[in-house]
């Protein structure tokens, strides 16, 4: 512990900036729609996400139908399965879990943790998400469209996405798809460079880097991380756009479509997937480090503990982010690539287990003697924690080339997967909405409500995808909407999967409890104050719940110690603020 | 309270569910059992981690529950307990990787003794050719695709005139013999799945991918596409037959040469099969 306690000075330079003033709104369309604010933009990006989140919540429900009752639900077609898997799949990884992570936490708690009054530029912020509305507007209408929107599976693969035994193959849907995609990454990037200059360039005096929560270390690492690899998709998706529309070949060499020779020829399919997974991998980290870095402090608040190991906790999440860039080809080891790449990728894929399992310990030894309050974000953190070891020792598997070889593309695939980059950020996003709904709104969220919301998710989930490990264990491929009369599949995978649907339907219901609390509790909820948790960080700090815009009074914040002085010896309380100036223990690493 | 309950009944579940349940791997019908002796270790090493981490939480939970007037310990870190769990945590993960990366080795190492098999697959079933007396297969060419040579054989080949042609039919291999799988879609991706042989591989239009392994039992095999290939994709089966050298003889016989199946052709001006014709060159080349 010594070696660990501040040796600089606490040193707070003066202020050598004026402070810039901001764009006040003038009327109600500029402060509650067209608005600059950082908070109300994040509650825009939260809402859509969460809308059309819930468009793909009742697709998984018709895929399930289908793949429990195949009999009863005959009147799902393949196309139409394909259609809701794709669509499923794209919203969840894209336009939910993406836009609500970075767009919407992001967004409102960047400027309030780091002791800013806005995001650094609000105009191209603002402008950042009316594209994104833009790009799920594009493709809802998808939905809408002459055959109905695409079904090459989330992954968008050519040269089945553009040929005619897929579903919107070569009518509307894949363009729509791709023109999304396309819209959507300029949105994000509007607002991802606004998130790194804000945590580099907007801190508040004392705010050092060592001093952030790990929460904004999440958030700025994986939008750095998305800064770098949603260009490799932007790219992939122009060229399919022009192979599809003009007839280009980028992607597809000479092949017979259904009997007809197709004028393409050179292009190499191969192409597409590496440029698709060298986004796509990042993009599971772009999802896990924020979660990674909320759950850490709901951990620590709600434990009344420091995270354990906070210098380790950076680094980690530094490495992983690093790393997760030079393992994309492991989901390609039976793609027919290059053989030796498998002994790289499998390599640099289970050297990323080793940061990965660091966090996980230091989370579990947060909670070694500590005051552990079982409050509704804490069980989340909780489910979290069980739900991403599940995930992540399946990786384990797949990512050591040899054994995925029997079990890629099964639904031990699937299972892993929604494990760790499905449910377990899911559950990380509840967490986060029970812990800093008091601050969005002022009031707390019903605990009745939330508990059975709480237990219905975390057991329901362990109990579609556990066992769906075993389903791809027999062999059973993924993306097949019934299993037929096949040889080697017994009954007993069929009752499985009902149990599987019924499961899922149960957990579907559990999120209607959830979207009612949300709204029930605005009205009838506990009034919360300023700092129900008891936190430390700066945003529950502001004077007045919900902050005003500009965040802060009038003069903002000073930060003299680290995120986490939970329980420090000697102090009257369990927790110190951070922009608390008593001299008492400033603790925490230098 | 309830959740650290919860916790430990999730450990107790999950393993006694693993020893429990019906669904395992499908008995194995080729030499990869190395694939399952990997899978078997890595199941171990997981199962211990997820138990042992899991019950440390659920003890964590239990015992440091709040109770008033209690306060939590404040440790921000401990060097030495980190450095620890990292040095154990590299150790079991290169105790996986290094039997992944032994049998991977094996795996794309092809026995110089393997005979070619073609397999080509087209939205949705799988065609095979095989080569004919002089154990070559022949030049092809996607351009070359139509109804009468579904496979896009180059006729003006000499090399492709004995070669086997197997439409949409069952493949037969002969039981003990290592052949290696080359393969060639014609339209999207595919993936050439049986589960009993555990390897496999994808088909990628614009390319020549391959697999080798050896069965080592007789039976009849399902074949599935596991690359999403369209809407027909779940209905794309084959069948592949390891038979006895002696029944794998007796069906090379009944198979039509690529010569064989153009003269055919040309009579009826349409692809049929030529039941009952026995194939005297391909016989005397195995």
């Amino acid at each position: 512990m010594t070696d660990v306690t501040p040796q600089e000075a606490e040193f707070i330079p003066p202020a050598e900036v004026a402070e810039v003033e901001l764009y006040h709104p003038h009327s109600w369309w500029t402060r509650y729609v067209f608005s600059q604010d950082a908070k109300v933009i994040a509650i825009q990006y939260a809402g859509t996400a969460m809308s059309i989140g819930f468009v793909a919540l009742v697709l998984s429900w018709l895929m399930r139908l289908k793949l429990g009752f195949p009999d009863t639900f005959s009147f799902i077609t393949p196309d139409a399965y394909y259609q809701f898997m794709t669509m499923h799949g794209m919203i969840m990884v894209i336009y939910l879990l993406t836009a609500l992570f970075l767009g919407g936490f992001g967004n409102y708690l960047i400027p309030l943790m780091v002791g800013a009054r806005d995001m650094v530029f609000p105009y191209v912020n603002m402008l950042s998400y009316w594209i994104y509305l833009l790009a799920v507007l594009v493709l809802v209408a998808s939905f809408f469209a002459p055959g109905g929107p695409t079904g090459a599976g989330w992954t968008l693969y050519p040269p089945q996405a553009i040929t005619s035994g897929t579903p919107g193959g070569v009518s509307w849907g894949i363009i729509l798809m791709l023109v999304s995609l396309i819209l959507f990454i300029i949105g994000f990037t509007m607002g991802g460079l606004n998130y790194v200059v804000t945590v580099l360039q907007g801190r508040t005096r004392g705010m050092t880097l060592m001093r952030l929560p790990l929460t904004v270390w999440g958030i700025f690492t994986a939008t750095v991380m998305a800064l770098l690899a949603f260009p490799a998709l932007f790219v992939a998706c122009v060229m399919m756009l022009f192979d599809r529309v003009v007839g280009s070949s980028f992607f597809m060499p000479a092949v017979v479509d259904m009997g007809t020779p197709l004028p393409h020829n050179g292009g190499s399919p191969l192409l597409w997937q590496h440029l698709f997974w060298f986004f796509g991998h990042p993009e599971v980290y772009i999802v896990a480090l924020p979660a990674f870095g909320i759950v850490s402090d709901l951990i620590a608040t709600h434990a009344r503990k420091n995270i354990f190991g906070y210098r380790m906790m950076v680094w980690a999440i530094i490495i992983i982010g690093a790393l997760s860039f030079v393992v994309w080809a492991h989901h390609m080891y039976v793609s027919g690539m290059y053989p030796y790449f498998g002994f790289f990728f499998a390599t640099t894929t289970l050297i990323i287990a080793v940061p990965t399992a660091i966090k996980v310990y230091n989370w579990v030894l947060t909670l070694w003697k500590g005051d552990i309050h079982l409050t509704l974000p804490m069980l989340f953190a909780l489910a979290f924690i069980i739900t991403f070891i599940n995930g992540g020792l399946s990786g384990l598997f797949l990512g050591n080339v040899v054994v995925d070889v029997p079990l890629s593309d099964t639904m031990f695939v699937v299972a892993h997967f929604h494990m760790v980059m499905g449910v377990a950020p899911v559950l990380v996003v509840f967490g986060a909405i029970y812990h800093w709904y008091p601050k969005i709104t002022g009031r707390m969220l019903n605990e009745t409500m939330g508990r059975i919301h709480f237990w219905v998710t975390f057991l329901g989930t362990y109990m579609i995808f556990f066992p769906m490990h075993y389903i791809g264990l027999v062999g059973i491929p993924r993306r097949y909407p019934e299993l037929g009369d096949t040889a080697f599949i017994p009954p007993s995978v069929h009752t499985l999967n009902e149990f599987i649907t019924i499961a899922a339907l149960v957990v579907g219901a559990a999120q209607l409890v959830f979207l009612f609390n949300l709204f029930w509790s605005l009205r009838y909820g506990k009034e919360a104050g300023d700092n129900p948790w008891r936190a430390t960080t700066l945003e529950w700090q502001t004077a007045g719940t919900p902050p005003p815009h500009g965040n802060f009074g009038k003069e903002l914040p000073v930060v003299y110690r680290w995120a986490y002085d939970y329980s420090v010896p000697g102090a009257p309380e369990d927790f110190i603020p951070q922009n608390d100036p008593s001299p008492l223990t400033q603790g925490g690493p230098a | 309270m309830a959740i650290a309950l919860v916790l430990v009944l999730i450990v107790i579940g999950s393993v006694l569910f693993h020893v429990l349940s019906p669904w395992w791997s499908t008995p194995i019908a080729s030499n990869w059992s190395y694939i399952d002796n990997t899978l078997v270790i890595t199941f171990w090493i997981t199962g211990t981690v997820f138990a042992a981490v899991v019950l440390f939480m659920a003890y964590c939970i239990y015992r440091f529950r709040h109770k008033e007037g209690v306060k939590a310990d404040y440790a921000p870190e401990n060097r030495k307990l980190e450095s620890w769990l990292t040095v154990v945590t590299a150790i079991g993960v290169a105790a996986l990787l290094a039997p992944g990366l032994f049998v991977w080795s094996r795996f794309i190492t092809v026995p110089k003794d393997a005979t070619e098999v073609e397999v080509v697959a087209q939205q949705w079933q799988w065609n095979f050719r095989l080569p004919g007396v002089d154990g070559k297969l022949g030049t092809s060419n996607t351009r070359l695709v139509s109804a009468d040579n579904p496979l896009g054989i180059n006729p003006d080949d000499p090399d492709n005139k004995n070669n086997i042609i197997v439409i949409a039919a069952d493949l037969h291999l002969p039981v003990g013999k290592p052949v290696n799988m080359v393969m060639r879609s014609i339209d999207v991706l595919h993936d050439f799945y049986v589960p009993e042989f555990r390897a496999r591989m994808d088909l990628v239009p614009g390319m020549v991918t391959h697999f080798w392994f050896t069965p080592t039992r007789t039976g009849t095999f399902e074949v599935l596409c596991a690359k999403l290939c369209g809407v027909g994709h779940a209905f794309m089966r084959g069948v592949v037959k390891v038979d006895t050298e002696q029944d794998y003889q007796a069906w090379l016989q009944q198979q039509q040469t690529f010569a064989q199946m153009n003269a055919a052709a040309q009579k009826t001006g349409a692809l049929e099969h030529p039941a009952g014709s026995t194939n005297e060159v391909a016989a005397k080349a195995n």
